[in-house]
């Protein structure tokens, strides 16, 4: 209990540290994870293919694999990606925008046939067919999944640890080596970080859910 | 898949774009590809150092190399799985059924918060608790950070199954005197396992991905065997190492998705010869009424009813009420809604597999 009232300035750095990586790659998921989500559903085949092929391979590779790609194979490779929070947020924006794809393909998915068929049936193009009638309806039915993306985004940065970013579990990991008796308190406190950022979240999920069931 | 719909059967016109398009697209990807691998080239990617994984250096033979990374390193990772994936799928598994089966409002609602608790967490920052609060070993830490957050997740996942069964097989339970406890055992929990045997199989996929972060907390999986060998050799060797790893990785896990979405299949059609008529968008048509049954033309060869003669009993089929969902009319007449189970999974636990 002591350790974390007087580590708090620590704990307070690794919070603020690990919201600001969630934030910048969840907007960088987001944006990339559109794009091949559009590639996705597009009429053109090599561009179906390349998502496919991204969405396919990203989701059965751990995580900890993407952050040692950066950390160490990468540099022999030719690319530098600077230390730290830039090898993380670009590890978990390869990696969580994959997830990001599929929740808006499966929003796509989700459209009744027949609003499309109505739509070229009243002589609308691919893409007014998209912006006009499809998407807005796939975004609605996006939402949630989309928020657990993020959710889980913000527990994934926690690999950061591993790989030279300071955040949370970062901190935890300091703190508990030299306050082993203090482990549980600095456990429970950190925790309660993380469940501030999550919590919220999910709540926001449940909300929309409620609010966009629509009848189909 | 509605992309098909998206856009219509092309037209000379639409033909011709589409083929510009479509060689666009391939030489800009073959391009990026033969790019990449110039530069690959040009900085001696493809020089000896893959003899690594025939001739290594240092004296040392092909199968030492190999026999850390597939034996020790791989069979560590598998090891930590095997053990946790059991433990977690018989917690999660209890943890679902208190929270069903029980009627006392304080054990299901501490089953509530602890599961909720255990997702919301960071599975590494559990097996660092383990490690460094508890003194485990790096084995039993990754294994019991796996455990748990596991453990909520397959609790989670059955909760949403246990949720989209038709709300009749309960009151049918209940109703010929089974306690709360028998009914959710004897019949919801198989039913509810079935349908979501799918979300079940995508999780161990999670499951062995989250190993891979054995790796911080020391422990000498598949990972970590291949950033030992990189110090030991040397830091040219990386790259071999790390594409026979990421290979072994991306494999695994890609066979056990495939199995879940074999599963999903083969339940899906199964499925179709025990569904409830056919709903319109305007309510359900009827099976049968003034003038006989109005659907027998359309009845499938395969349809039992149709199959042995009979005509199909006339009962009432509940119309819609105004203002209620798809979703709502399905639970309500007791369809095992398989749109609904699978999305309340992923939104609940987190889209399934990240």
């Amino acid at each position: 209990m002591e350790t974390f009232v007087n580590e708090f300035g620590a704990i307070w750095g690794g919070f603020l540290a690990t919201l600001s990586l969630t934030a910048a790659s969840a907007v960088l998921s987001l944006v990339w994870g559109t794009v091949l989500a559009t590639m996705r559903v597009s009429p053109v085949g090599p561009l179906r293919t390349f998502g496919t092929a991204y969405v396919e391979i990203i989701r059965n590779t751990p995580l900890t694999l993407m952050f040692f790609f950066f950390a160490f194979v990468a540099p022999s490779l030719g690319l530098t990606v600077g230390l730290g929070f830039q090898w993380s947020l670009a590890a978990l924006t390869l990696y969580t925008s994959a997830f990001v794809c599929e929740a808006l393909r499966s929003g796509v998915n989700s459209v009744g046939v027949g609003q499309a068929e109505a739509a070229r049936s009243i002589g609308l193009t691919f893409g007014q067919t998209l912006t006009q009638v499809v998407l807005p309806q796939a975004w609605r039915t996006s939402v949630p999944p989309l928020i657990s993306v993020l959710i889980a985004l913000t527990k994934n940065t926690s690999v950061g640890a591993g790989f030279a970013y300071a955040e949370l579990v970062t901190v935890q990991r300091t703190l508990m080596t030299s306050n082993p008796s203090d482990g549980l308190f600095i456990f429970f406190g950190i925790a309660l970080l993380y469940l501030v950022i999550t919590i919220p979240l999910g709540f926001a999920a449940g909300r929309i859910e409620k609010k966009v069931a629509f009848a189909r | 898949m509605s992309s098909s719909v998206l856009y219509d059967t092309p037209g000379p016109r639409a033909q011709r774009l589409d083929r510009i398009l479509n060689v666009v697209f391939s030489a800009m990807l073959v391009g990026g590809l033969v790019w990449a691998g110039y530069s690959f080239y040009q900085r001696g990617i493809f020089d000896d150092r893959w003899a690594i994984l025939w001739d290594p250096p240092k004296g040392q033979e092909a199968a030492d190399v190999w026999y850390s990374l597939l034996v020790r390193g791989l069979g560590a990772t598998l090891t930590a799985a095997a053990i946790a994936a059991p433990i977690a799928i018989a917690f999660g598994t209890l943890i679902a059924i208190v929270r069903r089966g029980v009627t006392r409002r304080l054990v299901t609602g501490s089953a509530t918060v602890v599961t909720e608790f255990a997702r919301g967490l960071p599975v590494l920052m559990l097996m660092f608790l383990a490690k460094l609060a508890f003194g485990w070993s790096p084995l039993w830490s990754v294994v019991f950070g796996l455990v748990v957050y596991n453990a909520a997740v397959v609790a989670e996942i059955l909760r949403a199954g246990l949720a989209a069964l038709p709300k009749g097989q309960r009151e049918a339970g209940l109703s010929i005197g089974l306690s709360p406890m028998r009914t959710t055992l004897m019949i919801e929990l198989p039913q509810a396992v079935r349908i979501m045997l799918p979300a079940l199989v995508s999780q161990l996929v999670v499951l062995l991905k989250d190993t891979a972060l054995g790796f911080i907390v020391s422990y000498p999986e598949l990972l970590r065997t291949i950033k030992t060998n990189r110090d030991y050799f040397g830091d040219q060797y990386t790259i071999p190492l790390f594409v026979v790893g990421a290979t072994i990785y991306i494999l695994i896990n890609l066979s056990i998705s495939r199995l879940a979405t074999y599963i999903e299949r083969r339940l899906r059609e199964r499925g179709r010869g025990t569904e409830p008529p056919e709903i319109g968008p305007a309510g359900p048509i009827p099976q049968s009424g003034i003038g006989g049954p109005a659907r027998e033309e359309g009845a499938h060869a395969g349809d039992p009813v149709f199959g042995a003669g009979r005509r199909p009993s006339s009962h009432a089929v509940p119309q819609r009420r105004p203002g209620e969902t798809d979703d709502d009319y399905r639970h309500r007449v007791g369809e095992v809604d398989w749109r609904r189970a699978s999305i309340e999974a992923n939104t609940r636990t987190g889209d399934s597999q990240i």
